[in-house]
């Protein structure tokens, strides 16, 4: 039994096939890229798995339990979060509330103590904001911690978006092109932390462009072309393969296999 | 200078309750987008169940904690039943929704009570007191001070606890806040018990100076809607400011021009928002992000 089980997973919209029949798994410490040209479904599949999409087939389990269709905050709670393409931040919030609303979901039942001001409510902010600052210092967002989100570089937002994940303590963690848009140093930062989040035991779906980034730090890598999958395996077994390198020009040179600086 | 003091007194006083009517459409707004113009039939329920509680021999505090209590249930029951049922419809249909829910609890209030104006006592009597030669009934002062309690509460629970927290997270942003493991199906069931609490008591401490009947909620909409729209709609300092500053408005323009212009107020004031500053006093610019 995996951590992470995708089988026969599948969406449509109108005519199209957005995703066909995917399946794939993680372990703990693994890091799974999911690669291929844009529009190849990568988002749909993540859109899926964390409960955004109902999927039209297949099955998404956890720990061995089926959790296909789950609502996202459930998925959360059981310890299975992502971030977003196009970043999903809480832009009229402070760079440390964003990471603070992260630990909401271990403060279930908490609402009756909230209202009523009780010590505890006051205790769990406090242990919630220290530990968000830890995470801060971490991404070294830590000076920023009292700017308004919406203030910050793209970069920093990305790092931002990766520790409020973080904050619950996920066991999967499912990353839609964290690097995209960031600077060489901030790539290397990312790339690094992820090598590290995995280390601790996370596992990490990752969908990137930057092929070098990919092939150096993934332990399996599944290749989906026109939402069907291709190719799966070793990084290297990938990158030989005829079919990926196939649709890889087939979509295009701003597509090649190291496109996306 | 005596009529002007005496104007800003009776101004300040109805602003307050503006105000928590403006709280009130600014809670369920920021939580779903929605303006719920069912907010002033919340005043009404606050207001007619105390009435006919007291009457049927509660004591007064015990009919009053009843009556926010069950207005809370309705509101939740709108939620529940009405709105939730049609999420995914545009923000319009659900607004249509929160008209018909409004048209549907006054027939109601109107069946299940009665078509006549009401009050119970004031809490502390009805002996005007005297400042500088105005006077003011100590039932103003329980309507300002539970205005003042009311947002100091609420501006507490926003800034100081998670809770607050995960209801202004699913505002900003609700796929976030589902990704966090916010349930935002249940932010708004909050968002929307709390409005009707805050809209009933409104209801309970105004009723001894203005009078409740099962159809008063529609005059309170409309300037609680007037007060959120120039403070701008989905802040909760907007409110403050905006029911203030309206029910000033009402009682200088009743002072000064005549009483008969004094509803004539809140039209203008909306009017003039959206010809002016269609984001408010306190609203933040409308313009989506790409
Ligand atoms: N909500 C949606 N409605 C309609 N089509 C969609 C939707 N989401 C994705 N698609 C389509 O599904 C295909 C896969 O998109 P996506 O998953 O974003 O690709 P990728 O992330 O691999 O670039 C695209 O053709 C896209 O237009
Ligand atoms: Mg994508």
């Amino acid at each position: 039994m995996s951590l992470l089980d995708v089988s026969g997973l599948g969406i449509g919209f109108g005519g199209l096939r957005a995703v066909d029949n995917v399946g794939f798994s993680a372990e703990p410490g693994e890091i799974v890229s999911i690669i291929g040209p844009n529009g190849a479904g990568k988002t749909t599949l993540f859109n899926m798995i964390s409960g955004v999409y109902l999927p039209d087939s297949g099955h998404v389990r956890l720990d061995g339990r089926d959790v296909t269709g789950a609502a996202p905050h459930r998925l959360a709670r059981m310890g299975l979060t992502r971030t977003f393409q196009n970043l999903q931040i809480f832009q009229d919030m402070t760079v440390l509330e964003n990471v603070i609303v992260g630990f909401h979901q271990s403060e279930s039942g908490a609402l009756l103590s909230d209202l009523l001001a009780l010590p505890a409510a006051r205790k769990r902010s406090e242990i919630a904001r220290m530990q968000a600052r830890e995470l801060l210092r971490r991404v070294r967002l830590d000076k920023a911690a009292e700017e308004l989100a919406g203030n910050l570089s793209y970069g920093a937002l990305k790092r931002l978006e990766i520790v409020r994940a973080l904050a619950m303590q996920p066991r999967v963690l499912l990353l839609d092109e964290p690097a995209a848009g960031c600077n060489a140093v901030e790539t290397e930062e990312i790339d690094h932390l992820i090598v590290e989040l995995a280390q601790s035991g996370i596992a990490i779906l990752l969908v990137e462009h930057d092929m070098k980034m990919v092939m150096r730090i993934s332990n399996h890598v599944v290749v989906l072309d026109h939402g069907e999958k291709i190719a799966e395996g070793s990084p290297e077994s990938v990158s030989k393969n005829p079919d990926v390198i196939a649709a890889y020009l087939g979509a295009g040179d701003e597509e090649s296999v190291d496109a996306d600086s | 200078m005596d009529a002007l003091l005496q104007f800003l007194l009776s101004g300040v006083t109805v602003g307050a309750v503006y105000a928590l009517v403006a709280l009130g459409f600014t809670i369920i707004y920021n939580a779903s987008d929605v303006v719920n113009f069912a907010q002033g039939e919340f005043v009404m329920l606050g207001g007619m169940i105390t009435v006919f509680t007291y009457q049927a021999g509660l004591p007064l505090p015990l009919a009053a904690v009843l009556a926010i209590a069950i207005t809370s249930l309705v509101g939740v029951a709108l939620n529940k039943l009405a709105l939730e049922p049609a999420r995914g419809a545009p923000v319009v249909s659900l607004i249509i929704i929160t008209i018909g829910a409004s048209i549907f609890i006054r027939g109601a209030a109107q069946l299940i009570f009665d078509k006549q104006l009401h009050r119970f006592p004031s809490f502390s009597g009805d002996q005007p007191i005297h400042i500088l030669g105005a006077t003011l009934v100590p039932q103003s002062l329980w309507v300002i001070g539970g205005a003042v309690l009311v947002f100091i509460g609420l501006w507490l629970f926003f800034t100081k606890t998670l809770t607050g927290k995960a209801v202004l997270a699913t505002a900003n942003n609700r796929l976030a806040a589902q990704l966090v493991g916010i349930n935002t199906g249940w932010i708004m069931t909050l968002s929307f018990a709390l409005s009707a609490a805050i809209g009933a008591l409104a209801g309970v401490l105004v009723t001894p100076i203005t009078l409740v009947g099962y159809d008063v909620g529609v005059g309170l909409a409309l300037k609680g809607f007037a007060a959120a729209m120039l403070g701008g709609m989905g802040n909760p300092k907007g409110a403050l400011v905006g029911g203030i500053a309206l029910g000033l408005l009402e009682a200088l323009t009743a002072g000064y021009l005549s009483s008969q212009y004094k509803d004539a107020v809140a039209f203008i004031v909306i009017l003039a928002v959206l010809f002016v500053m269609p984001q408010g006093l306190f609203g933040k610019s409308t313009t989506e992000r790409v």
